[in-house]
């Protein structure tokens, strides 16, 4: 090899780290930097607490009341992941059924739809004369949030299975259940992950809503306390406790992703790109 | 002369119920066993309609088809199948996808786990004998299309399918990797004598290829002349310089003309 291409592939190379290393700084200066312009807008135009608090006087309520704050993030985490669990198993189970099967698709897609519509702010307070106050409402609120992106995603992964591809298993004397384990599932599984990663974050809207609607426990609890003693401070606090716990969980259904299925999402890293011979 | 191993006798296919198209009509054809025969015809003369009668992916509106003495009305587990896509599993090795029939076909699953490192020798073996040597453990999509195909056509071949129905399998391809590809098709073939019906509308992949060529007519399809293909085997390069061979392929060429034309050729 010529020391020209030598030293060309070299600086490929090292133009290909300095990207990836800028990657896994960005999202962090890019939250370090809104921090910063909030801090400094609220101390440029004057702006009071009340309306709204710096991050320093939000994190100075958040070190205050670091205890509650804590006991009630676990509490909606649980009840958000509890309802979250079992959306996913409902999801996966009743995505299946309605992806390969025409009836069934027909017969509920219409139903899942209004449901999926009704606002579930107004379906808490049936929850608390059904299951009274307590984790229940939240679990299922999250559940009830959760459940439908999974549905209409594992549905559209096996609804699209190319009809060449259910030929070769057909021809095979592949029975159905056969097109659905081979074919069907492995083919929605990106669709899966990328519903849970919707379903994850809005879970933790479901279990929020239904905490503020019915203050037992949990950081909705805390909020509307809060809110109702005017401490805006801790209001905030426990908005970005619960955007942090959404992350969180967002970082975990990627992490599995890309274990999972790195052959549908080949090219978008640099590092699991090989070539082809 | 012994019962033919494919027998299609007088077959009708419409789509779309009473008023649909009419696909295929009064198509008739009989395929010895072990012999190799392409279909060729003007496109959308119904030839994939054919494949799919034959495989009993689809019931036939009219008429029987008959294989191996036993009337097809469903899915055929004794059938290989390649299409005009490779049609590979993305998530699968190479290795995995070629594995796939052992996993479907009743006959083999049974024994696949015990016998694992048995059939994985048989999908290495075959893998290499279509020129994808150490290819097993790479991913499609890190495979050139070629590459994809040879994979698709092992996956057809690896359960030793007695009957092989190949659809334009080589159609998507650059000419040197589909000559390539003939030849591995053809020592296949002479090494296990399966019967094999290819549909094609390239003429002289047809005569290279085959024992026989039928030329169907355009829509409804049917047979509307047969040809003899008299070439020695192992068939060459030299096969498709030979004058004969020019004029079969010319022959055929007008047949297609007419048939798109829509005239009676005898």
């Amino acid at each position: 090899m010529s020391s020209k291409a030598q030293s060309r592939i070299e600086a490929l190379a090292a133009s290909a780290r300095r990207r990836r290393r800028l990657q896994a700084w960005l999202p962090w200066l890019v939250i370090a930097g809104t921090f910063i312009l909030w801090e400094a807008a609220t101390e440029i135009f004057d702006i009071s607490t009340f309306i709204l608090p710096a991050p320093s006087d939000v994190f100075q309520a958040a070190v205050k009341w670091w205890k509650p704050l804590l006991d009630d993030s676990l509490h909606t985490l649980i009840s958000t992941l509890a309802g979250f669990g079992l959306a996913v198993v409902a999801g996966l189970l009743l995505g299946v059924a309605i992806g390969s099967s025409t009836l069934v698709y027909k017969g509920l897609y219409p139903l899942l739809i209004a449901f999926n519509s009704i606002p579930k702010v107004a379906v808490v307070p049936v929850l608390i004369i059904w299951f009274g106050i307590g984790v229940w409402p939240a679990i299922i609120t999250a559940f009830l949030i959760s459940f439908f992106p999974i549905v209409v995603n594992v549905a559209t992964g096996i609804a699209t299975v190319e009809p060449e591809l259910r030929d070769v298993l057909r021809a095979l004397g592949a029975k159905p259940s056969d097109i659905i384990r081979k074919v069907g599932l492995p083919r929605a599984m990106p669709y899966f992950f990328a519903s849970l990663k919707i379903a994850i974050t809005v879970a933790f809207v479901g279990s929020i809503i239904a905490e503020s609607v019915a203050p037992n426990a949990g950081i909705g609890r805390l909020m509307m306390v809060a809110s109702s003693r005017f401490d805006v401070p801790l209001v905030f606090a426990g908005l970005i406790v619960t955007g942090m716990m959404g992350i969180m969980l967002y970082w975990v259904a990627e992490f599995i992703e890309r274990r999972t299925t790195g052959w549908a999402t080949r090219g978008q890293d640099a590092q699991n790109f090989t070539p082809g011979g | 002369m012994t019962r033919p191993f494919v027998e299609i006798d007088r077959v009708a296919m419409r789509y779309g119920g009473v008023e649909g198209t009419l696909a295929l009509q009064e198509c008739s054809l009989n395929v010895q066993e072990g012999e190799f025969i392409s279909v060729v015809g003007p496109s959308g003369c119904g030839k994939s309609t054919l494949m799919r009668l034959v495989s009993g992916l689809w019931p036939a509106t009219d008429g029987n088809v008959v294989v191996a003495g036993e009337e097809v009305d469903r899915p055929l587990s004794l059938v290989g199948m390649a299409f005009q896509n490779p049609t590979l599993l993305p998530w699968r090795t190479i290795l995995d996808n070629v594995m796939l029939p052992f996993e479907v076909v009743p006959e083999h699953r049974k024994r696949l786990r015990a016998e694992r490192a048995k059939y994985e020798q048989k999908a290495l073996d075959l893998l290499k004998l279509v020129g994808l040597e150490g290819f097993g453990a790479k991913y499609p999509y890190q495979l050139s299309g070629g590459m994809q195909q040879r994979t698709s056509l092992c996956r057809a071949l690896i359960h030793e399918p007695p009957l092989l129905m190949l659809d334009e399998p080589f159609s998507a391809l650059d000419v040197f990797t589909r000559e390539d590809l003939w030849d591995v098709l053809q020592q296949v073939w002479l090494a296990r004598k399966p019967t094999v019906v290819l549909v094609t509308h390239d003429l002289r992949e047809a005569c290279y290829l085959a024992d026989r060529v039928l030329v169907m007519s355009a829509r409804p399809g049917r047979i509307i002349a047969e040809r003899a293909v008299p070439f020695a085997r192992p068939r060459n390069q030299e096969t498709m310089v030979e004058p004969e061979f020019t004029k079969l392929v010319a022959e055929l060429r007008g047949f297609i003309a007419l048939a798109r034309k829509g005239e009676e050729v005898s």
